[in-house]
């Protein structure tokens, strides 16, 4: 099986790595680097438990090859806390209850978090299209949305 | 009676304030006896598990990494019934990495390790020998020392079979023409007869009854299919002879109990460790074929060995929910009061009763089907049948059996409604079970331990506005649109259970706690359920801290691991409130008595003289003179009473004396599409009541998720197979789970009429909204379509099926 060198930006770190072609990125994501908070619900592009950001855009990183990660900008929930402050995102489901077992969480957290990165102030419509590729099973959606209502809320104080 | 005048009728009346119900009262108020530095119970406390998981900290199955760590893969099956000719695993073997391949023979020779017990004491293949019973059952198991050389080599391995003739319907299975268990005495499909009831009595009801309605329903098998698959990770130590087992475990002591049978290994040796759940919803309940290959491996080889599960090994072979086709009469007197029901079912089992029941109810707690009626008798009788399909019968977020009671009732009184022309929710007031009937006995034998059914039903019809509603429906169905109102008054049954009737493979279902308090007032509990998302880390604590005073931060909570933890049964079933819940209260109790001791020793005054007031005992008329259950906490272990023992710490084994019926009433509003079929969900209440409440912001989370996981059966979710038994729904891209878009904005209400048994009111709830919704869902859509001449649709109420009926009775449009 052929090896690529692969360089990329990992929650703002450089990090370079020999893959083989075929590496999932989740799986370069979460048994290379360890970091394992992204996890992996379906194999098929399905449920969203393995959403990470990739130069921005919220990425079902099942269905990416590692190499196809090279030279890009990779953020995963590891970095979404800054110096031990927790994001609004995470702020909001906290406090409005938004996650129950916590194995979709994180993916949920990245489409989130990017869904207010493009739409500060969505509607309730627009926050349940915009996490439909992510499958909760245990909340039932309700205190999603109130968490990223909170999180809107929040980051358009801020502004 | 026309439904306008019914409407009036109902208008009429007003909501009522709660009522008493034998002897509990019915409230609507949470209520708090402690302040929110204590935060105990009815505090909306954030959860305390929370920051690990939203940054990403959990610690699930997969995330665990020991040195040395081998990983497995499984072969599976592509034919539901076919003889094994040969496996061929040389040119697997040549390949660079991998360590050893395991087949049915290698498990045979080592001890019958190819079959093991299933927790309903039936038997289910390991592996197989020479033939293989259903679709992606496991043939043998690649280790490897990567998980892609694992499944590089699992397709180097050469397997011939020849296909057989499956049976996939039961109906069919009955005839005995193929048997599917051909190494069982017996040789039959037929596994078992059970029954509950009065026949006789029944016969007399319906003899005289003035209105019989009848209908077929068929459940069908559905998946739990929790986002985090199953998975293990087995390390033995052969220096130690020590097998610690990391499990996607609901119940870890008993899988170690049964990994000690099974394997001949001593108990004392092996751990059993659950780590963070990624749900469970009793999927995570059964022991299945890939532990017990993973655990043998490690044995063998000697060093520790990876399992984790892909989503179509999930969906294909763990254990299914449901699967129920019933027969259902039930009968009513001339004035249109319900008097009896008579069931019958089969229950398909796939290969092997591998479901999660207590040992003495095959099929369940499904005799709760009288519901929240009274009626004068009942007759159930139930057979399970072996097909050629995975083997289960496990819930799916309900307790044993209880959503298919329920959905048979409410569909049937709903159909009886329809069909003497009673509005469907002034004909449920008109039957239900009276708050003055409370300790109720059921026909089936349950006693009812509290409820008050006409006010949460009121509560719903008041929030919901339900007499507009029928209004509106009206004026809609004279232009032509439909539209439908459905209800669903439920009666659970949850919190198995009393020792006396309830084990599961002869253990037991009680539940435990262990308590101790640190010489600086800070508390470690340990219990032995598992969390598998409830939020046990919190709830747990705020009982300590409503018991004891110590603030609910201060409580450390442990479950899972079973070198540590207490013997418990594990959570499924909604147990957890009312058996370790309880437990925990009542070892709070057992050191507050102690605590009492040592205060009336500081405090030189007698044990009589002494109060109890949120975190202190102070003495009566004097209440300055106090002392907190910190200082208490810390005599214990520096100044405590020359005649007693040091320490602050208690363990409690519970055993319920009955148990929990907790119930609520849903009302469902749907618009169908008479173009496409399509079913839309415009507004659901839902009026919960489930005793008394620890923490209302995860009773809510409870009760929406399982509001959405009752929605999902309703209409989309469904295992299919074919005529060979091929399972057609093997992805989640062909099963199909609720977004946030289908979901809709549940609505929620409560009552609170506590238990009168559990040692703090509490009845238990992730379950109930799971059994209460699909019907009332069901009972939405054909409210709709009744005035066409449709009686009922089975679930899931695709839009296929919906516009299929509107087709089969003239709507074209």
């Amino acid at each position: 099986m052929s090896t690529h060198q692969i360089s990329l930006s990992v929650n703002g770190e450089a990090v370079t790595r020999e893959v083989e072609a075929r590496t999932l990125l989740v799986h370069f994501i979460r048994e290379h680097l360890e970091l394992t908070g992204t996890h992996i619900g379906c194999d098929t592009t399905s449920c969203g438990a393995c959403t990470v950001v990739l130069d921005g855009r919220p990425t079902k990183s099942c269905t990416v090859f590692a190499v196809q990660a090279n030279g890009r900008t990779l953020e995963t929930i590891e970095s979404v806390a800054k110096g031990g402050k927790l994001h609004p995102v995470q702020e909001g489901f906290w406090e409005k209850h938004g996650l129950q077992c916590g194995f979709c969480t994180p993916g949920m957290i990245m489409t989130a978090k990017s869904l207010l990165e493009k739409n500060k102030q969505p509607t309730e419509m627009e926050i349940r299209e915009g996490i439909s590729g992510n499958i909760c099973r245990c909340t039932g959606y309700n205190k999603i949305v109130e968490a990223i209502q909170y999180a809107s809320a929040k980051l358009s104080e801020g502004a | 009676m026309t439904t306008t005048h019914l409407v009036d009728r109902i208008e009429k009346h007003s909501p009522k304030a709660p009522g008493v119900s034998a002897r509990v009262e019915t409230t609507d108020d949470v209520e708090i006896n402690t302040p929110e530095k204590v935060c105990g119970m009815g505090h909306r406390m954030k959860r305390k598990e929370d920051p690990r998981f939203i940054q990403g900290r959990g610690r699930y199955i997969d995330d665990i990494k020991l040195p040395g760590m081998l990983h497995m893969a499984i072969v599976r099956s592509p034919y539901a019934h076919a003889k094994i000719l040969s496996i061929d695993t040389k040119e697997a073997l040549a390949m660079k990495g991998v360590v050893a391949v395991i087949t049915g023979h290698d498990l045979k020779a080592a001890g019958n390790l190819h079959m093991m017990p299933t927790l309903m004491s039936d038997t289910q293949p390991v592996l197989p020998i020479d033939k293989v019973l259903y679709y992606a059952q496991e043939v043998c198991a690649v280790i490897a020392t990567d998980r892609y050389i694992a499944a590089d080599a699992r397709e180097k391995i050469v397997v011939e079979y020849e296909p057989l003739q499956a049976v996939v319907d039961p109906h069919v299975a009955l005839k005995d023409e193929i048997i599917v268990r051909e190494d069982k005495e017996k040789q039959t499909n037929h596994v078992w007869h059970w029954s509950a009831g009065d026949r006789a009595a029944t016969d007399a009801v319906f003899a005289k009854a003035a209105h019989v309605v009848k209908q077929d329903i068929y459940l069908p098998r559905i998946h739990v299919c929790s986002i985090e698959t199953c998975g293990m990770v087995a390390n033995y130590d052969k220096a130690r002879e020590h097998m610690q087992l990391y499990m996607t475990s609901q119940a870890p002591h008993a899988h170690r109990t049964v990994f000690a049978l099974v394997s001949g290994l001593p108990e004392h040796k092996i751990q059993v460790i659950s780590p963070d759940i990624g749900g469970g919803f009793g999927g995570k309940v059964p022991v299945y074929p890939g532990y017990v290959i993973c655990a043998v491996a490690s044995l063998v080889i000697g060093k520790p060995v990876k399992w984790i599960e892909d989503r179509s090994e999930n969906l294909q072979a763990d254990s299914f929910a449901r699967d129920y086709h019933i027969k259902a009469e039930l009968c009513a007197d001339a004035k249109g009061k319900l008097t009896g029901l008579r069931v019958r079912t089969i229950s398909d089992c796939g290969v092997a009763d591998a479901a999660a029941n207590p040992s003495k109810f095959p099929a369940g707690l499904y005799s709760i089907c009288t519901g929240s009626y009274t009626l004068e008798a009942a007759d159930v009788q139930v057979d399970g049948v072996y097909t050629h399909k995975p083997p289960g019968g496990v819930a799916y977020r309900c307790s044993f059996r209880v959503t298919e009671a329920v959905h048979m009732i409410e569909r049937m009184v709903d159909i009886m409604a329809h069909d003497l022309g009673r509005d469907p929710a002034e004909f449920r007031l008109a039957n239900f079970i009276r708050p003055d009937q409370f300790p109720y006995k059921s026909p089936t034998g349950w006693e009812y331990d509290s409820g008050n059914y006409e006010a949460a039903l009121r509560k719903a019809m008041t929030m919901i506005d339900y007499a507009a509603l029928r209004k509106e429906q009206l004026e809609k169905r004279k232009k032509g649109e439909l539209m439908g109102i459905g209800i669903s008054s439920f009666t659970e049954v949850v919190g198995a259970g009393p020792a006396k009737d309830f084990d599961i493979l002869g253990i037991k279902m009680f539940d435990s706690a262990e308590i101790r308090i640190h010489p600086t007032g800070k508390a470690l509990a340990r219990l032995g359920t598992k969390s598998q998302g409830q939020g046990h880390e919190t709830t747990y604590a705020q009982i300590i801290a409503e018991e004891l005073g110590l603030p609910a931060a201060d409580v450390q909570i442990e479950e899972g691991d079973t070198d540590t933890a207490p013997y418990g049964l594990g959570t499924y079933a909604s147990r957890s409130t009312p058996t370790s819940g309880a437990a925990a209260a009542m070892a709070a109790r057992k050191i507050r008595a102690k605590a009492k001791k040592i205060a009336a020793y500081l405090l030189e005054v007698g044990e009589q003289d002494l109060e109890w007031s949120v975190d202190r005992f102070r003495v009566k008329g004097s209440p300055d003179q106090a002392k907190t259950i910190q200082e208490i906490a810390f005599a214990a272990y520096t100044n405590h009473p020359p005649d007693l023992e040091a320490g602050l710490e208690a363990t409690d084994y519970y055993n319920p004396p009955n148990l929990t019926f907790p119930f609520g009433s849903y009302i469902c509003v749907v618009d169908l599409d008479s173009g496409t079929g399509a079913v839309k969900v415009r507004r659901f209440v839902a009026v919960d009541d489930c005793g008394k409440i620890i923490n209302p912001l995860i009773v809510e989370g409870q009760i929406e998720g399982g509001l959405t996981m009752g929605l999902a059966p309703a209409l989309f979710e469904e295992i299919v197979y074919d005529e060979n038994g091929q399972n057609l729904t093997g992805t989640m891209a062909d099963y199909l789970l609720p977004t946030a878009v289908e979901s809709p904005k549940w609505e929620l209400g409560k009552t609170i009429t506590p238990s009168p048994h559990h040692p703090f009111g509490a009845k238990g709830v992730g379950e109930s909204p799971t059994v209460g919704a699909p019907p009332a869902i069901a009972n939405a859509v054909v409210d709709a379509l009744w005035h066409l001449g449709v009686r009922h649709i089975d679930i899931p109420i695709t839009p296929q099926r919906v516009w299929k009926a509107l087709r089969e009775h003239g709507v074209t449009g």
